[in-house]
């Protein structure tokens, strides 16, 4: 017979479930850069000069699972005036695990009115794919997005 | 190397019995017809779909790969297609015409075309599909070089011809000489061949709509050749994706132009009629 | 290798318009093997630039990690007529460049 207090499966289990969404990969980690290659860290480190990575502002849409890791779209928006007082200098996209992490930087200025964009990038296996963002007073946002990428299912020696 | 018939092996009793019952309607309806409208052969057996079950490769695709394919402005088709229009109204050399010099308006005077390869060249015994048709009028009246296959002036003419056939119907007959090569090419789709021991029946008739790997299996359907493939990072033919899945199954890859890979394309063609054409296509 | 630039038809003076533009460009990441078993050469394009009337819209540094045939949309308005030009260098210090003229009509 079911009792109505909660079985210490019951409770484990839901303890286990809620750690999962707290620590779930969905979650924005923009200024958390813990679990980053010491590589992917440097730079960072080289492109930020140090400035802390805020959290917001940055809208990313990706696949959840790319159908070709040779070509995964890619679409952002920044909320920005894009005004000459507060506008989107520079966009920086970076894929850790690529043997160039760098994948795009990008200058704008205010005649861009708005900061929607779309590409597409190349990802060599799953992870989370970074943009990054310098405004005009030289402050820093970040967001990240999880991609997974599968092999192809058959050998292609065409 | 030892090749068994596939037969039904794999389908379930369902199938059989259905595939049985439309292969005896099909062969009594074409006979019907009479020996000279239309060709007798079989079409039906293991690889065959019926004309409700086919689809494109498309419906199978996630929704980004469709909107890819389906707006012209971020298809990268289309690069290959705006080539293809440009030498089409270029003169390989000072004395040689155009392709537009003879045959004008590509949109106009193409339309369909692509849609009737490959054909039986009967005083030279072989089949000849778009691109072979595209070198003979380069060699013999344009008198310059043939473009190797698979080549980006080759995929580019290919693609721009193909264009002009966007949306229409693939043909409901074959010719009569059409009929051995076709009945070649559906006993290659029937058989199983290489390491891995499987027909094109095995997974594009049987286990359509189910995946392998990460990816969703299509019915193997010809219709949307030229076109870009995320895996190639470029354009490329039927030929070049049949020669994909031969390595696939780790069968010995035919050669570009090779006489089986064309009878292949005609019963594909064939098996896959009432679809719309959709080249340039985009596929995984 | 061609270059598609797309901007909308007609456009109204004012508009925020959607621009995209595709490069043929096999992008090559250097990390590629022939089957014969060599590498194919790192050529990618690093540097490309769109300007309106001269005006830079977009000043892009690309790599690796940017998909063959590289397609990038994103937005600007549009207040008079002009020539969008596109123009790019790659790794081997091949210059292309793409002009489309915008006519926008008034609001």
């Amino acid at each position: 017979m079911k009792t109505l207090r909660p079985s210490k499966r019951e409770l484990l289990q839901s303890a286990l479930a809620l750690l999962a969404v707290v620590a779930s990969p969905f979650r924005a980690r923009a200024q958390n850069t813990e679990g980053q290659s010491e590589e992917f860290q440097k730079l960072l480190l080289s492109l930020t000069q140090g400035v802390k990575l805020k959290e917001g502002k940055i809208q990313i849409s990706m696949p959840r699972l790319a159908d070709n890791g040779h070509s995964v779209p890619l679409k952002l928006s920044i909320d920005s005036p894009m005004s000459q007082e507060d506008h989107v200098k520079t966009l920086v996209i970076l894929s850790p695990r690529n043997p160039r992490p760098l994948v795009a930087k990008m200058n704008f200025s205010p005649r861009n009115t708005k900061l929607n964009m779309a590409t597409r990038v190349r990802l060599n296996g799953s992870q989370s794919l970074w943009v990054l963002a310098q405004m005009s007073d030289l402050t820093w946002y970040a967001k990240s997005a999880e991609v997974e990428v599968t092999e192809s299912a058959c050998l292609d020696a065409s | 190397m030892q090749h068994k018939s596939v037969m039904t092996s794999g389908l379930d009793p369902w199938r059989r019995l259905s595939s049985l019952i439309a292969q005896c309607s099909l062969l009594v309806g074409v006979m019907s017809l009479g020996a000279d409208a239309v060709a007798q052969f079989n079409a039906v057996g293991p690889g065959w779909l019926q004309p409700h079950e086919r689809r494109s490769g498309l419906a199978f695709k996630s929704e980004d790969l469709q909107n890819q394919q389906n707006d012209d402005a971020i298809n990268p088709g289309f690069l290959w297609v705006d080539q293809g229009a440009k030498l089409w109204s270029e003169s390989p050399s000072p004395q040689a015409p155009s392709c537009q010099s003879c045959h004008l308006s590509a949109p106009i005077s193409m339309k369909g075309v692509a849609l009737k390869y490959p054909l039986w060249n009967a005083r030279e015994k072989r089949l000849i599909n778009l691109d072979k048709r595209i070198n003979e009028c380069r060699v013999k009246k344009q008198h310059a070089q043939a473009f190797p296959y698979e080549s980006d002036e080759m995929l580019a003419l290919s693609s721009w011809i193909t264009l002009a056939s966007r949306g229409m119907k693939l043909e409901n007959s074959i010719d009569p000489s059409l009929v051995p090569a076709f009945e070649r090419g559906k006993a290659f789709y029937e058989k199983r061949i290489g390491q891995n021991n499987l027909s094109c029946a095995h997974c594009h008739t049987a286990h359509f709509g189910q995946r392998l790997g990460g990816e969703i299996i299509s019915q193997g359907q010809p219709h949307a050749y030229p076109a870009y493939r995320l895996e190639w990072q470029k354009m490329g033919s039927l030929q070049r994706r049949l020669r994909a899945c031969l390595s696939g199954v780790k069968a010995a890859i035919l050669p570009f132009g090779s006489e089986e890979l064309l009878e292949l394309e005609v019963y594909l063609n064939f098996r896959g009629q009432g679809l719309r054409l959709e080249s340039p296509g985009v596929r995984r | 290798m061609g270059a598609r630039i797309l901007i909308p038809p007609s456009p109204k003076a004012g508009d925020v318009i959607d621009i995209r533009i595709l490069i043929q460009h096999p992008m090559e990441t250097g990390f590629r093997h022939e089957l014969s078993g060599s590498a194919v050469p790192k050529n990618v394009i690093r540097q490309l630039k769109l300007d309106f009337n001269g005006q830079l819209l977009l000043d892009a540094e690309l790599g690796t990690g940017t998909a063959a045939n590289p397609f990038l949309q994103f937005q600007t308005q549009l207040f008079e007529s002009g020539w969008f030009t596109l123009s790019w260098v790659d790794d081997l210090g091949v210059e292309g460049t793409e002009r489309v003229q915008c006519n926008t009509r008034a609001s």
